[in-house]
């Protein structure tokens, strides 16, 4: 075969199981305290740090991590069961998520072992919010075009310019973000990025909130005015990010997240039509089940992959290629169902609000953290086709 | 599933690749091919792997029948293989011994009912029996007053009317009117045509995703070929993409069957979570026939729609599984009315329980 995709089935050992249930019961406390409304869809509104503490004492965050950085040294695969239920809790998850996922993962990889200590311990108790300047306001999915510029001066580099979209930049603790040290040169255009760790909230960094039109206020432009950052701030290689960025891309790109960010219509669709559906509405849940359980099977597989140490980069962009379609057709679906839906059901008002802010949510899910068009030139380039 | 890893699939893969070879067989306008192959497949026990030993088969698992049924799905196998293997899986349930030579079951289709009488003769009509006119033997499940039975009936009784399916297979429909079987026995308690339905509808889905396989396999080829406005056409990115989405509909058939296959390989009952696992990979499985044969036919062009050329030979074969043992349409509302049923706060639960 020119292509070998696998996607095995991988079942969820049985210790999975028993902290699913951890996390439902500790879910169920904290909607009952009034922490969060399952059924409120734009859980980024509140920032919840107390419940992000809360999480970290439950040792769910940098749960796969070493032990002496503050982790549990726990399996990929019971990461992922944490993960799954506070999406589809609506819990809000964003003061602590990127940290988990993605900015702890690259810490551990290439900051020096004094950050290390000092930062992974925070972010697994839950204190500390991380945001990823990667987007510059010309440079987007060509990560490579970034102008802003680290130079370097005594004991460290000073920053000049602009990242933008950058997600919790107006709460995070740190940022980190891939700077200009270098120009590219003529044989590779990716040359002359460095990732570097920035501290947030100091002098001479300016966050301007940007409105989305969901109505909320989540991303921002992040302005960097002659901003020092420290020699050992560097993570990694100078000139050399081009290298990391890729392997951390199967973590970032299969996860439950990239299906499940509108499966709250599903379940209020379910409920609205009640336990006798006539024929076209069983005919439209059964069919976005089976999507669902398709989707989800597969993102289970590759996770199966990446605790067994693979790279399984293509069969991951298949997930969120396909996952995000079907996150973002899934109101528009579940809204030509819900035309008849009758009147009198008594969460309709709720499966309204619902769909209107999943609707307005949509267009962003084929675009943030890989756009499809990306992630469909590296499938291509799996298939050998580049 | 990619590469075998067991011998079954082995054995089957080198037979299917000397004698099954699609080009061979397009190439054959007289079905020469047919008579050998199902010789060889006969000789490696294949047909019956999930007859057990004693029952006359060759007692294979479950998984590793459902691994050469995906096996035969890329190789678009036009004989009936699949058909023998359920029909003799569905007379090992009741403990009835598996003749030799090809067979099918009926019925095929959740809409279609067969009767027992108090005399033990059976009556009703199946439609859309796969290969029903090239069966020896047919396994029918019938449903009389004191519940369920299986039969193993001489195809001479049956009367037959003949028809294709979309991908030029038969697709027959099969009368029997007071037939007498030649065993009949009581199907385990539990057992109905659901169940039945279910296994076909697997196996249907672990063959179309084999089927996409080779679509993918034989699309990316093409396109690294063929030259138009002095360049491969797989060097646009128009036709990149739309490769990239056939290979993510191949990859999510692939996961539902294999999923489906093992869910039921492992299970000890047919309960909600393999309902949903077969179900479902019978639902996206045909969705991903649709979406991705169009798109194996768009890169191939005017030559994929060609009687010369072998892509219809997968194309055409993954549209018609689709029918068979309940189309997406039929499960897709029944499972829809399992989910409604649960309620709105058992679907994740459902869904996080595979």
């Amino acid at each position: 075969m020119t292509a070998a995709l696998r996607f095995d089935p991988i079942r969820l050992p049985e210790k999975c199981e028993q902290l699913r249930k951890e996390v439902r019961a500790f879910l169920a406390e904290e909607i009952a305290a009034g922490t969060f409304d399952p059924h409120k869809p734009n859980r980024e509104d509140t920032d919840a740090p107390e419940f992000s503490r809360r999480v970290g004492a439950k040792g769910w965050l940098g749960m796969t991590w070493p032990k002496k950085y503050g982790g549990q040294e726990r399996s990929f695969l019971e990461r992922y069961v944490v993960t799954e239920e506070m999406r589809v809790a609506n819990a809000p998850t964003r003061r602590f998520f990127v940290a988990d996922r993605q900015s702890g993962p690259v810490l551990i990889k290439y900051a020096p072992e004094h950050i290390k200590m000092e930062i992974l311990p925070r972010i697994c108790r839950g204190e500390i919010c991380f945001a990823i300047g990667m987007s510059e306001p010309n440079s987007g999915s060509d990560l490579f075009a970034a102008k802003t510029r680290a130079t370097k001066t005594d004991g460290g580099y000073l920053i000049n310019g602009t990242k933008i979209w950058t997600s919790s930049a107006h709460i995070a603790d740190y940022m980190i973000a891939i700077f200009r040290t270098s120009q590219p040169t003529k044989e590779n255009r990716r040359h002359g990025l460095t990732q570097f760790l920035v501290k947030m909230k100091q002098p001479g960094i300016q966050v301007n909130p940007i409105g989305q039109i969901t109505g909320q206020y989540e991303f921002n432009e992040v302005v960097f005015t002659d901003f020092f950052v420290p020699d050992d701030h560097v993570l990694g290689e100078v000139d050399g990010a081009w290298k990391q960025a890729t392997s951390e891309l199967a973590y970032e790109r299969s996860g439950p997240e990239r299906f499940l960010e509108t499966y709250y219509v599903l379940t209020e669709l379910v409920r609205a039509v009640g336990p006798n559906p006539d024929t076209r509405s069983a005919e439209g849940i059964g069919r976005l089940v089976a999507q669902l359980h398709t989707m989800r099977r597969m993102s289970v597989s590759v996770a199966g992959m990446l605790e067994a140490g693979k790279e399984p980069v293509v069969e991951a962009s298949i997930v969120k290629d396909i996952g995000t379609v079907w996150e973002q057709q899934l109101p528009h679906r579940v809204r030509d169902l819900a035309a008849f839906v009758e009147e009198t059901a008594t969460n309709r008002e709720t499966l309204e609000r619902q769909l209107d802010f999943a609707i307005k949510t949509a267009p962003k899910l084929t675009i943030q953290g890989g756009t499809t068009e990306v992630l469909r030139g590296i499938i291509a380039r799996g298939l050998g086709l580049r | 599933m990619a590469e075998s890893d067991n011998i079954v699939v082995e054995t089957a893969e080198k037979i299917f690749a000397d004698l099954a070879d699609p080009q061979t067989i397009n190439n054959d306008k007289k079905g020469a091919w047919q008579a050998p192959l199902w010789q060889a497949l006969s000789e490696a026990g294949l047909p019956l792997s999930w007859v057990p030993d004693d029952l006359g088969g060759s007692g294979a698992s479950l998984a590793d029948g459902f691994a050469l049924l995906n096996a035969a799905g890329r190789f678009a196998v036009a004989v009936p293989l699949a058909e023998t293997m359920l029909a003799g899986w569905l007379l090992a349930q009741a403990k009835i011994a598996s003749p030799e030579g090809e067979m099918t079951v009926l019925p095929a289709s959740p809409k279609d009912r067969i009767a027992v009488d108090a005399d033990g003769s059976l009556s009703g009509r199946a439609r859309g029996v796969p290969f029903a006119k090239a069966a020896r033997h047919f396994a029918v499940l019938a449903h009389g007053k004191d519940g369920a039975v299986i039969a193993l009936v001489d195809a001479a009784k049956g009367r037959i009317e003949s028809g294709l399916n979309v991908g030029y297979d038969h697709s027959d429909t099969v009368t029997l009117d007071k037939a007498q079987p030649i065993t009949l026995k009581p199907a385990p308690k539990g057992f109905d045509q659901t169940n039945l339905m279910l296994m076909g509808g697997v196996a249907r889905s672990l063959q179309i995703a084999g089927a996409l396989e080779s679509m993918l396999d034989i699309s990316v080829r093409y396109s690294n070929e063929r030259v138009a406005f002095e360049k491969k056409i797989s060097k646009f990115q128009a036709v990149q993409h739309n490769l990239a989405r056939l290979a993510g509909e191949s990859a999510a058939a692939l996961a539902a069957a294999t999923s489906a296959a093992d869910a039921i390989a492992n299970a000890t009952a047919f309960d909600d979570a393999v309902y949903l696992e077969a179900a479902s990979a019978k639902i996206r499985c045909a969705e991903a026939a649709e979406k991705g044969g169009a798109i194996a036919h768009q890169v191939h062009g005017a030559i994929g729609f060609t009687l010369e050329h072998i892509l219809h030979r997968y194309s055409l074969r993954a549209l018609a599984w689709r029918d068979d043992f309940g189309s997406e349409s039929h499960w897709a509302v029944e499972l829809g009315k399992l989910v409604a049923d649960r309620g709105a706060d058992e679907l994740w639960p459902l869904v996080a329980s595979r």
